[in-house]
């Protein structure tokens, strides 16, 4: 089998894998911000803040994560802005996800009954409170498995950064590549480390379902939460 | 904007000779390949159906460019010296397979069971029910998914450049890096990628609405 | 939408003693080319319990919608308690109601839907105590502590905490008339209440309603098919058809003698199903 030299590279690799999970949960709490702030902002009824939001919308679901990537790593310290890896890898996956993340906010909020608008009428709510108390909580269960797949991608996404001179898990294994050879070991074991780390985050997601439709009054059998089920899949294109 | 002007034809061509090209044959694999996968699953072909399920809930959960570099490094040690191209046609088909043999999955199972039904009635043989029947139904259930697949794939494509394939992107930034302007370059290839895909995915929109869907 | 001047009768601005509550002057609403309501004049007095009656597709639902500011009319006004629903004064004319005059508005209305429309994501004492504390600027324990007691009186203070899919259809609609009676709204409307329920359920909804009937001096607007609550309950029974009222008496007139044939017709279907 010969010597993998693992023991020397096992701290490179850690460094490299804690890179790519706070990348990806920075990345993913960017997602979700943009992912309402447009999503709120295109159901909007002045046609102004609507196609905006709709343009910034298109705009990055229809271009290339990987272009957008590189766009602003290149364009961004042009316009006066110091180049941090770090915040550009953020940026990019939070506008993109984020994007794709819109539409499943606006589904999302559209899916729930027309009945329960209208019930917020009758009781004289204030589109605020309408929103947060009644609208939103009800959307959000909805919200919950599209988003873990965006989630996924997003970690499929994560090597990205290695080009943006980001060491993450794919940096750390390039260079034992250029180290030591054995490349059939080291791509086979960060298939492994992703597909582990993709299941581990969509049973995160499992349980968040669970919870939000528990506040809904249904309770879900806890071994189904923890049965494996592959990523779901739902176009991310899904309009 | 001179200077995009005169960039501009290169990487037309590599988008046209490299990026296309293997989002075509890709698209074209993963479109045959899927169809088989959701089949066996389907039809639980004893051993190879968990076999399957197990492989594409792996491939789809691993990012495209691990898979990439596993391939383009492995298949020489196994003997098989094949050119990047070739190498990346294969991974993006394999790996979009498994995206489509969900859609196809959701396809026949969108076909009414009356239809299953009409056919035993009529005694037909599985292949002729499969091949006459459920399919064009299944298919033509989930073309706007599959043509969304298509998009997204072509704008994945730019990982082709890790393996050394010249496609648009790498061309782009290869300009750039020449006269370390940047900026036009890689804003010229974004808008490419925005004027390929953004037409296409309003047809799938409005393809979808014509097919009847939610 | 039109916007017609104001009239002189109303000029006041709030009701005095001995005006309608509502009024419906030349109320028009059409969806589409389909009109639904034509030319439609009626008021209600404070206090005064009225029942709708008709075929469906006669208007009775839009009438309520209309009240409840859930559909905008296509034509004329509607007043309650002295106040333009859907127009607002500016200077001595009526302009078309911005959403805060709507919202303002609406307080003093309340309804109870056919499919209950309580909120899943609360507990039925939280479905109570939201809009009181959110609109009306109550306290928390103010809220809870009348809610309790509205509980008490629909027959429900033990399930203060349950969700509302933990109840049955009755239960949910007797919390829907809580959640409603705990905005104090001065006009309650109730749409086909019961019809939504399995038969055994209906009599503990109607009973409530009874009660509060009997209880308070709150105005009531029903729809329904309930013949014999409506006879218990009403003071006056509207029959309408195609957008217009046929004909209208207390329920000894309409459910007895009424002249018009079409409401024979229609009672008589009615009737003969019970």
């Amino acid at each position: 089998m010969g010597d993998l030299q693992i023991g020397a590279w096992a701290d490179e690799l850690l460094a490299g894998l804690w890179v790519t999970v706070y990348i990806t949960v920075l990345g993913a709490v960017a997602a979700v911000v943009v992912a309402f702030a447009l999503g709120l902002l295109v159901r909007m009824r002045h046609i102004v803040p609507r196609t905006i939001a709709r343009v910034v919308i298109e705009f990055f679901r229809g271009s290339s994560l990987l272009v957008q990537l590189f766009w602003l790593f290149y364009v961004l310290p042009l316009l006066g802005y110091p180049l941090n890896p770090v915040v550009v890898g953020v940026l990019a996956f939070g506008l993109n996800f984020g994007a794709y993340g819109a539409e499943v906010v606006r589904g999302s909020i559209n899916a729930v009954p027309k009945a329960q608008w209208e019930g917020t009428v009758a009781l004289s709510l204030s589109p605020y409170h309408r929103m947060r108390r009644v609208i939103l909580p009800q959307a959000y269960p909805l919200m919950i498995p599209p988003f873990g797949n965006l989630l996924i991608q997003l970690i499929k996404s994560t090597p990205l950064v290695f080009l943006i001179t980001l060491t993450d898990l794919t940096a750390v294994a390039d260079q034992y590549r250029a180290s030591e050879g054995r490349e059939a070991f080291i791509f086979g074991l960060l298939l492994v480390i992703y597909f582990v780390l993709a299941y581990v985050f969509t049973l995160v997601m499992h349980l968040l379902e669970a919870r939000a439709k528990a506040g809904l009054g249904q309770r879900e059998d806890p071994r189904k939460i923890l049965a494996y089920r592959g990523p779901m899949e739902e176009e991310r294109e899904a309009a | 904007m001179g200077y995009a002007l005169d960039v501009l034809p290169r990487i037309l061509e590599a988008f046209l000779r490299y990026t296309l090209l293997a989002t075509a044959l890709a698209s074209a694999l993963a479109a045959v390949l899927g169809l088989v996968f959701a089949v066996i699953r389907r039809v639980r072909v004893p051993v190879l159906a968990p076999l399957t399920t197990a492989f594409v809930e792996f491939v789809r959960s691993t990012p495209i460019p691990i898979q990439l570099f596993f391939l383009f490094y492995v298949l020489p040690e196994a003997g098989l010296t094949l050119p990047g191209l070739f190498v990346g046609v294969v991974t993006l088909g394999v790996h979009y397979a498994c995206y489509y043999a969900e859609v196809y999955r959701a396809g026949i199972d969108g076909v009414p069971k009356a239809q299953w039904e009409a056919c035993t009635a009529l005694s037909m043989s599985p292949r002729y029910q499969w091949q006459h029947v459920v399919l064009p139904q299944a298919v033509r259930n989930v073309l706007p998914s599959l043509g969304n697949y298509v998009i997204s794939m072509f704008k994945e494509t730019p990982y082709l450049f890790l393996i050394a394939v010249p496609e648009m992107v790498q061309e782009a930034v290869a300009i750039g890096g020449r006269d370390f302007r940047y900026l036009e370059p890689v804003t010229i290839a974004g808008l490419i990628f925005l004027a390929a895909s953004y037409p296409s995915a309003i047809a799938m929109r409005r393809l979808e609405k014509r097919l009847g869907h939610a | 939408m039109v916007t017609p001047d104001t009239s002189a009768a109303h000029t006041a601005g709030h009701r005095r003693d001995g005006d309608p509550l509502i009024t419906f002057d030349k109320v028009v609403k059409q969806f589409d080319d389909h009109v639904v309501l034509r030319d439609l004049d009626f008021t209600v007095a404070p206090g005064e319990r009225v029942t709708l009656i008709g075929p469906s597709g006669s208007g009775k639902t839009t009438i309520l919608r209309l009240l409840m500011t859930l559909e905008a009319p296509s034509g004329g006004q509607i007043w309650v308690d002295g106040e333009p629903l859907w127009h607002m004064r500016k200077g001595d004319q009526l302009v078309p109601a911005n959403e805060k005059h709507l919202r303002a508005v609406r307080t003093k209305i309340g309804m109870v839907f056919q499919q209950f429309n309580l909120f899943p994501n609360m507990t039925v004492l939280r479905n109570i105590t939201e809009a009181p504390v959110c609109v009306l600027r109550k306290s928390r324990e103010e809220a809870e502590h009348q809610a309790r007691e509205l509980l008490g009186r629909v027959g429900l203070e033990e399930k203060a905490d349950a969700h509302p899919n933990q109840l049955s259809g009755g239960q949910q609609q007797r919390v829907a008339i809580a959640r409603a009676l705990a905005m104090e709204p001065k006009v309650l409307l109730l749409d086909e209440v019961t019809s939504a329920l399995d038969p055994e359920l209906v009599a503990g909804v109607l009973n409530v309603l009874r009660n509060i009937a009997d209880t308070t001096d709150i105005t009531m607007l029903i729809v329904t098919h309930e013949m014999h609550f409506a006879r218990d309950v009403s003071q006056r029974v509207m029959m309408f058809d195609g957008g217009q009222v046929i004909e209208q008496g207390p329920p000894e007139m309409m459910f007895g003698h009424c002249e018009h044939e079409r409401t024979q017709r229609f009672l008589r279907a009615v009737l003969e199903q019970r």
